[in-house]
């Protein structure tokens, strides 16, 4: 299954979603994607890919998406771009969370 | 695995204008449960509207808020009581309730043993992350033995509960427990335990590197997973096991499966009954 698919996928992630945990980095059979400085998971070896879907699995930010190369479809606009969800409320968490952790953010809402 | 329809699936029943990316730190388990949460929900083909998800207090309380359903964020400890009184008004509703193990075996204890002796006809997601999470890392029932935490500095002396085997005591008709690692058995799991009649209970493995892991051996979120990874065996290959290698080991899979009525059926029957009885 793994050589047929090789290379056939496109891997997308969104890094305004991508908090940087690291597991898809970790985990992916074929060391698709790296960890960058600035702390975001990208995609370093696309073609290497073999659509097993852990990461897009395990991703607990939703920030991953596997797709066949084939498949013109549009990614969800509402990712794509800042601007569909609230501006505002979206920027000021995710540098929040970037930074390490968001505990103090979580423990606000106790 | 055939079709993967992770994200763009998961996007489909989230709240898009509530904050995003979600409160969850890097590496949290709880947000991956709720993607498996949403699958399952997707793979059996409920309707939104006959959808309701209880939530707790903690960290894992947040799952509610992000998810398109009808939703309650109920006090801490109390969400079995009130998924109780929405599934006994509209039984034909599928009510899930989310729960952390400090929510569901700490203060709401009684709570969870009740619900499984009556039988209501819920299904529980208990997120154990061995630790309370949102309130700064305290110990809670499920803090292993001799591990570290908020408030156990020189390490935990309390024994731990099983949860399965509390609610197995408790006579729940459906009980699992899986990993956020093994994420298709975890589907699996929460898929059959909404279909199944009765109280059905998932206790799911997830980590919590913040508060859990700091203070223990784990140095990163990736360390916590390869811990799962480890340490979270099928209970066939656990039962094989001789009694000094399953020490640390977690037995998962699915412990209990009956298909006696929910209290919510019996009731409804009843009353039927007495009515035509008139
Ligand atoms: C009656 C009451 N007691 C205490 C609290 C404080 N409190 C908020 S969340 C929480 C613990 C949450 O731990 P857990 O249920 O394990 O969930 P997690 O945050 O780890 O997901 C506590 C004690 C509260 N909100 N209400
Ligand atoms: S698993 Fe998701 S959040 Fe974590 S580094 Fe990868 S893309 Fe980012
Ligand atoms: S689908 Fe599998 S092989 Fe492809 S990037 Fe994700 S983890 Fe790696
Ligand atoms: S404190 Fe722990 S349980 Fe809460 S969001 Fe952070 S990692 Fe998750």
């Amino acid at each position: 299954m793994s050589v047929k698919r090789k290379g056939k996928s496109k891997v997308t992630i969104f890094p305004d979603w991508c908090k940087g945990c690291g597991i898809c980095a970790a985990f992916c059979p074929s060391k698709v994607m790296e960890l960058s400085e600035q702390g975001k998971a990208v995609v370093v070896r696309e073609e290497e890919c073999v659509h097993c879907g852990f990461c897009e699995l395990h991703c607990p930010d939703f920030a991953i998406m596997v797709q066949p190369k084939e498949d013109k479809e549009e990614i969800n606009p509402k990712l794509s771009t800042n601007k569909s969800l609230d501006n505002k409320e979206q920027s000021s968490s995710a540098t929040e969370s970037s930074s390490g952790t968001s505990s103090s953010q979580v423990k606000e809402d106790n | 695995m055939n079709e993967i329809q992770g994200t763009q699936l998961i996007h489909k029943y989230l709240r898009h204008n509530k904050k995003f990316p979600h409160v969850f730190c890097p590496g949290c388990g709880h947000g991956i449960v709720l993607g498996s949460l949403v699958r399952s929900i997707d793979a059996l083909g409920l309707a939104k509207d006959d959808v309701c998800i209880v939530a707790g207090i903690g960290c894992s309380g947040r799952l509610a808020v992000y998810v398109d359903f009808n939703t309650v964020h109920t006090t801490h400890g109390r969400a079995l009581t009130f998924a109780t009184g929405i599934k006994m008004a509209r039984p034909e509703m599928n009510v899930i309730v989310v729960m952390g193990d400090g929510d569901s075996m700490a203060i709401g204890g009684n709570h969870l043993i009740h619900a499984a002796r009556r039988n209501i006809g819920v299904t529980a997601l208990i997120l154990n992350n061995n630790i309370y999470g949102m309130t700064g890392g305290q110990c809670s029932p499920t803090t292993p033995s001799g591990s570290f935490s908020m408030t156990s500095p020189y390490g935990q002396m309390e024994q731990s509960f099983d949860c399965v085997e509390l609610c197995r005591a408790a006579k729940a008709n459906y009980v699992a427990r899986g990993s956020v690692f093994h994420v298709n058995e975890l589907d699996k799991m929460v898929t059959e335990a909404i279909s199944n009649p009765g109280f059905g209970v998932v206790e799911i493995m997830t980590p919590c590197f913040t508060q859990f892991g700091r203070k223990n051996k784990y140095k990163s979120p990736v360390e916590m997973f390869n811990y799962l990874k480890k340490n979270v065996i099928s209970q066939e290959r656990y039962n094989d096991l001789s009694e000094s290698d399953r020490d640390g080991k977690i037995p998962s899979g699915v412990f209990v499966k009956k298909s006696e009525p929910g209290i919510e059926e019996k009731y409804y029957a009843m009353a039927r009954q007495v009515q035509e009885g008139i």
